[in-house]
């Protein structure tokens, strides 16, 4: 990668766009179809250029194919792409390469309470913000002494204040009040010490908003008794991962929540708990909710509002029918025949093709 | 998929609600009874036409019509009232769809149901019409676009056309005209144009109309894909080029002075970031339609920096796709090539001038000006014309023009508008009349005129059997 290339022009002629996709394993590739068979069917001007990287592919240039499109693209919906446990360390996980060779620095997730969806529950909204880079996913362990693995979590000062920066322009954008930082600074007093400094010192310089900050473990406790007290939160990348599975159980479960990688020349859109589904892949009964609102959020960020709330919208009101409900939140619906009902709410309310969006 | 679209003369007012029922093969019949139950008709049609069109739903949907695509047109009672009445009836099938440049790709994507029973892909979703601004020009302009709207019409498109009669050397320009041009693209954002002619003298503007219009809507990218028609034998045939020619710097930068008299000094501007912009545009290109070259010609050994830097952005963005291959070419010997041996070429690239040259010659190698259709795009708008640009005024009037590039450029133009079925339909009307060879204009070598030709392709274009 020649790192003195600048970022090149966007991909957009004649006023359509073309986003790079990576169907991945599992129900990836399932429902990324569903995904661009609804926006033939609205017809969106964005075109798709898929790129295939799967587990089975054990070659780098298939893994540097799919970076390169996503550089020349700017834009990326991606499915999961799934890591074996079993291959030895030097086989890193490909979703995490992707992320760390991009630089998608912020993952948020806004996890809502959806009318219509049973859950224990109400009147949940919290926007995750969570490193995404460094931390304990820096993929760097050794066994020094045989039985001793050492694994290093790393914690630098850049990276913390980019996130924290992040955070905070985020909730004063969305005019939020309260911004959380998640660590564990009693035990790693270095390591999650540095990203609190880094977050109290990105907190002076926003004064309408009230920082604080809460241990991990309390954290998932008041998540699942009152989650209500939440705002905007922003944490180190494993604490991320946890909060963010949790927050997506507490509205729904992962079939539900769209997630968001942004960095600072490309963005990459996927569901936000990154399952794989391998065991409910081809048979018609993943929730393809999560993945279609991904799709709206990469509209918004290509500056197709109206597609994109047209489609939310039609989404959303899928989504409170209950007799339209996937097996996961406890419905006998099929995939395919959630999209038709999106796209017959489309074609009944949406606006027509020809005016101006 | 029973999609209905009703067109009244006056416009909005009396459109109604669109109902889209999909069916697998398997489930039509139930499926398009629960669907009736949840039509949704406007108040606004009046009875006569809610009871026709329920009568055509029915009548369609029975069992012995259910297995393919239909098409049928319904013409109500009310004169001033003509209903179209789409009838599809299809898989789930899916197929990514685009521009004119987008090629479904050698492995076709899944499709979601296993009675995938249709040969051809389910058509793009046609509600209202698509409205488009028309520029026809100078020249045989005019003949041309009438060409057009007569097959559209006959081929029920539903495009609207919004003229503007743009022309400098018949004195109908002016900058307010421009500004009703530009207004109305933003608008429509697709644009159909013919050749809007530059005189000769010099009368106090150094950029012609068009030029004005391409730098105000930033059209810089110029594609002219050149094909071989099949049954019509060149020099060379099965010829199948693409030549990309940035629109918006080079030579044609109306930048000329005369410092000193009888010296004149013409400015030609290259900028890296015009470059890198419409190398991007061909790599793109070659991207998305699955070619293997990009070609960058230049004359760099003379124009060091200004074609040098035009080479240097081109290398620089062909790094960012690895899987196809980058060369470039002298233009000289580009021309000799390409007269010679045109099959080595497969995406060509260069700027302005050196693009105007290679378009008209590639396109005398398949035929000439009447034949290749062309098409420029900025990231918003794209426009649709010709490929090698020429008013040909010694034909106006004399009915012998060749418009088969105008066509084949509004089927291109249909394209992108999502519009497959359409233009599929009016491309191969015109590729069939091509082959068969019996009604041909003069510069193909036959005796016809533009209105037989027209003719002909009109009474090609194919409607499915009710």
């Amino acid at each position: 990668y020649n790192s003195s290339l600048t970022k090149p022009p966007p991909a957009k002629y004649g006023g359509r766009h073309t986003v790079t996709l990576i169907p991945g394993d599992g129900i990836g590739p399932e429902l990324l179809t569903h995904v661009r068979e609804l926006f033939r069917f609205c017809c969106v001007p964005v075109d798709f250029e898929i790129v295939s990287i799967d587990s089975k592919s054990t070659s780098d240039d298939d893994m540097n194919n799919a970076i390169t499109a996503i550089r020349r693209n700017g834009v990326a919906l991606k499915g999961n792409i799934e890591t074996n446990h079993n291959l030895p360390p030097s086989h890193i996980s490909r979703n995490n390469i992707l992320r760390t060779s991009l630089d998608l620095y912020a993952n948020v997730i806004h996890c809502q309470t959806l009318p219509g969806v049973r859950t224990r529950h109400r009147d949940v909204d919290i926007i995750i913000i969570r490193e995404n880079t460094e931390g304990e996913y820096s993929s760097l362990e050794h066994e020094n002494v045989p039985g001793v693995v050492e694994c290093l979590k790393i914690i630098t000062r850049k990276k913390s204040l980019r996130i924290a920066e992040y955070a905070f322009n985020a909730a004063r954008q969305n005019g939020r009040r309260r911004v959380t930082a998640v660590h564990k600074a009693n035990i790693m007093k270095l390591g999650d010490g540095l990203f609190l400094q880094c977050c109290k010192e990105v907190a002076a310089g926003y004064p309408e908003i009230t920082f604080d900050s809460m241990i991990v473990d309390n954290t998932t406790m008041q998540l699942v008794s009152k989650p209500q007290q939440f705002d905007v939160m922003v944490m180190p990348n494993l604490y991320g991962s946890v909060i963010s599975n949790v927050c997506a159980g507490l509205v729904g479960g992962p079939g539900l929540v769209p997630g968001a990688n942004y960095g600072k020349d490309y963005a990459v859109f996927e569901t936000a708990t990154r399952n794989t589904g391998k065991s409910i892949a081809n048979k018609n009964i993943a929730n393809p909710t999560a993945t279609l609102l991904a799709s709206c959020l990469m509209l918004d960020h290509l500056r197709l509002h109206g597609y994109a709330s047209m489609i939310r919208k039609a989404i959303l009101a899928t989504v409170s029918e209950t007799r339209l409900h996937t097996a996961d939140l406890g419905g006998q619906g099929t995939t395919s025949e959630v999209v038709q009902s999106v796209m017959r709410e489309i074609e009944s309310k949406g606006p027509r093709t020809s005016e101006q969006i | 998929m029973f999609c209905s679209a009703v067109q009244g003369e006056f416009g909005r007012l009396k459109r109604a609600e669109r109902f889209v029922l999909r069916s697998s093969a398997l489930l039509q019949t139930q499926k398009a009874r629960t669907c009736l139950s949840e039509v949704n008709l406007s108040n606004k049609i009046p009875n006569v036409f809610r009871s026709c069109l329920l009568s055509c739903f029915f009548l369609c949907f029975s069992p012995s019509l259910l297995t393919s695509y239909r098409y049928v047109t319904v013409v109500g009672k009310h004169p001033r009232y003509k209903i179209a009445v789409f009838l599809h009836i299809c898989g789930f099938g899916d197929r990514v769809s685009g521009p004119p440049r987008f090629q479904p790709l050698g492995a076709r994507a899944l499709s979601l149901t296993a009675a995938q029973s249709s040969a051809e892909a389910p058509p793009a979703r046609a509600d209202s019409t698509f409205k488009v601004t028309m520029v026809p020009g100078d020249g045989v302009g005019p003949e041309l676009m009438t060409a057009v709207k007569e097959v559209f019409k006959a081929g029920d498109v539903p495009v609207e056309f919004e003229e503007f009669h743009l022309s400098e050397v018949q004195n109908m320009a002016s900058e307010d005209k421009l500004d009703q041009v530009l207004t109305s693209m933003k608008g429509n954002r697709v644009a159909i144009k013919g050749k809007i002619h530059t005189p000769m003298e010099y009368k106090g503007e150094l950029a012609s109309y068009e030029m004005r219009l391409r730098r105000k809507l930033d059209l810089f990218a110029n594609v002219v894909h050149v094909n071989s028609l099949p049954g019509y034998n060149t020099r060379h045939n099965n010829l199948d080029l693409v030549i990309i020619r940035e629109q918006t710097e080079g030579e044609y930068s109306s930048l000329e002075h005369e410092s000193v008299k009888g010296v004149i000094e013409c400015l030609k501007i290259i900028t890296r970031e015009k470059s890198r912009r419409i190398a991007k545009f061909a790599f793109d290109y070659a991207t998305k339609k699955g070619r293997k070259k990009v070609t960058a010609v230049h004359k760099a050994n003379i124009m060091k920096l200004g074609d040098g830097l035009f080479l240097q952005s081109c290398a620089e963005i062909a790094e960012l796709y690895p899987k196809i291959k980058y060369e470039n070419i002298i233009i000289d010997n580009c021309c000799m090539q390409l007269v010679q041996n045109p099959y080595q070429f497969d995406v060509l690239v260069m700027p302005n001038l050196y693009g105007n040259i290679i378009d008209n010659l590639a396109a005398g190698l398949v035929g000439g000006a009447g034949v290749v259709p062309g098409e420029s795009y900025s990231a918003e708008y794209a426009v649709f014309e010709t490929g090698a640009r020429h008013p040909f005024a010694q034909a106006v009037g004399r009915n012998i023009a060749n418009p088969t590039a105008m066509l084949l450029s509004a089927a291109n133009m249909l394209r992108h508008l999502n519009l497959e079925y359409h233009s599929n339909m009016v491309s191969e009307a015109v590729k069939k009349v091509i082959k068969q060879g019996k009604v041909r204009t003069r510069d193909l070598g036959g005796y016809s005129t533009t209105s037989d030709f027209v003719r002909a392709v009109v009474a090609n274009l194919r409607y499915r059997p009710v």
